[in-house]
């Protein structure tokens, strides 16, 4: 190694330098969590998670419960539609039809689209247009189109990874094609059309533009789909944008932090799974 | 007694013609190889006596193929056919599931669901194919922990689940090592008892070795058709003969 970047000062310059890029990207991540850590550490006591929320006790347990309620209301909505769209696109369209490419340029075009402008849309078509207000059921709505492409994504390219040989296997059994779909093909494919879904756990997780017109953010533990609810990133920008807590809202940090890490770790361990 | 009777098959992809003009008998309980180069049409002829042609796009077949006097491309059900004409690829496909579900979901998909039913046609599919003894204490294991060679084996036992008449192999020892290829010559010399067996090959040896009767392809064309015995030591047909002595191809 040394006699190497004598001769060759540029292959010097070049190991430093991958050096100094993936340290920098590495300290700006610990400099963030432990920033969020120190402030929000001393303020994790167990009164921030009561029951309720009131003023002189802003505790974030309602939002954790609504954040799990919309996590689990979007998925319902948007895993099977996401799912089957791609099976279909995959197994049933004609390779290259007209059809696949639009549909495949339309989900490609919703998963650019900026979350406010997803907001806006829910606010105008479920909240306003179908009276439902600000409520749980619109901000779920709201998050399941949001999150469809992602998924529809990630399920078309599981179902392509399966090699066609199960496929051959099975026809050549005498399967037909929705028993090789369903009993083959798709079980081969779960690793990866679960880590679709976590990652998409994960966006819900972390959305707040989408929702603050839609879900709207009354600090209650929600007791009907038509309740306004806040979740734990709309609590902690509530909480920042009053200035009075900011010490909840870094608390508040720290459980979402924790929350994404493990979505996002859990999610490795499947799509490794699926390489095996 | 003639298994599958094959009159001026003719076969299309799109606009290339894969397959010229066959004509052929192929015999109940026998080993019928086919050889000849790459492209020459054998693993199409294959696969269109159980239809797996027809999950490629653009193709078109003409002429008539009968399975014990009945035209496959007729009014039948294409999963009944492939039920009663069961298919060995060329690479081992086993399915990411275990042992006992592999040669299980045959079976299943033909409607056999009681669980003591199904121990049996596991056990005797996997005894059939000679591999039994290897995997019995491990049934719900990953297929996929096997050898290519077990694996390839598996593969045999899974299409003789659904109890076939017929066993296509589609070059299925090309992926193996030598050991695993005379085993499951071995076997393919065994299974000709009770099911009628054809092969794809490239490996002249293999065919002299197990078949009974060749068919040499060239160009879509089956150039010559005979016992196995006189193809390998006096065939008729010049090109036949130079590619058995390996003098193209």
């Amino acid at each position: 190694m040394k006699q190497l970047s004598k001769k060759k000062p540029f292959d010097l310059f070049l190991c430093v330098f991958t050096w100094l890029c993936a340290g920098t990207t590495f300290l700006v991540l610990v400099f963030i969590i432990s920033h969020i850590i120190t402030r929000g550490l001393p303020y994790l006591k167990p009164s921030i998670f009561a029951l309720k929320y009131n003023s002189e006790n802003v505790s974030l347990f309602p939002a954790l419960i609504s954040t799990f309620i919309l996590v689990v209301l979007s998925l319902l909505i948007a895993v099977p539609i996401g799912v089957f769209s791609a099976i279909y696109l995959v197994e049933y369209a004609k390779r290259g039809s007209r059809l696949v490419k639009v549909v495949r340029v339309t989900a490609e075009t919703l998963s650019g689209i900026p979350s406010i402008v997803y907001g806006l849309f829910g606010m105008l078509f479920f909240v306003i247009r179908l009276e439902w207000g600000m409520s749980i059921l619109s901000g779920a709505f709201t998050l399941s189109i949001m999150i469809l492409p992602l998924i529809m994504r990630t399920t078309e390219e599981s179902l392509k990874a399966v090699p066609d040989s199960y496929r051959e296997g099975a026809f050549g059994l005498g399967a037909g094609k929705l028993r090789t779909v369903f009993y083959i093909v798709l079980p081969s494919a779960s690793p990866g059309i679960l880590a679709g879904i976590i990652l998409s756990v994960g966006r819900i997780v972390g959305e707040t533009a989408a929702l603050l017109y839609t879900a709207g953010s009354i600090a209650r533990i929600p007791t009907t789909p038509m309740a306004s609810a806040r979740t734990l990133a709309i609590h902690m920008y509530a909480l920042s944008s009053e200035g009075l807590y900011t010490g909840q809202a870094y608390a508040t940090a720290v459980v979402l932090l924790a929350m994404v890490i493990g979505i996002n770790l859990l999610s490795e361990y499947l799509a490794n799974k699926i390489v095996k | 007694m003639h298994k599958f009777t094959l009159r001026n098959v003719e076969l299309w992809y799109t606009d290339f013609k894969a397959l010229k003009n066959v004509t052929m008998d192929i015999e109940a309980n026998a080993i019928t190889a086919l050889i000849g180069p790459s492209g020459c049409g054998k693993s199409t002829l294959l696969k269109s006596l159980n239809r797996m042609n027809d999950l490629i796009e653009g193709c078109r077949i003409t002429g008539e193929i009968l399975l014990d006097g009945e035209d496959i491309y007729g009014d039948i059900d294409i999963n009944l056919l492939r039920k009663r004409v069961g298919m060995v690829f060329q690479k081992p496909n086993p399915f990411p599931m275990s042992i006992y579900d592999n040669i299980a979901f045959g079976p299943r998909t033909h409607g056999i669901k009681a669980r003591h039913k199904l121990d049996e046609i596991v056990e005797e599919a996997l005894k059939d194919a000679a591999i039994w003894d290897e995997v019995k204490d491990r049934l719900k294991k990953s297929a996929l922990s096997l050898s290519g060679g077990q694996q390839q084996r598996l593969c045999i036992a899974r299409a003789l689940s659904v109890s076939p008449d017929v066993l296509l192999m589609d070059e299925p020892t090309s992926a193996l090592d030598p050991i695993s290829t005379s085993k499951i010559e071995d076997l393919v010399s065994e299974l000709k008892k009770t099911y009628t067996v054809v092969i794809v090959t490239h490996n002249m040896q293999q065919a002299t070795r197990i078949s009974d009767k060749t068919a040499f392809f060239l160009l879509g064309e089956m150039v010559e058709f005979g016992d196995s015995e006189q193809i390998f030591s006096m065939p008729k047909d010049k090109r036949c003969e130079d590619y058995i002595t390996g003098r193209f191809g």
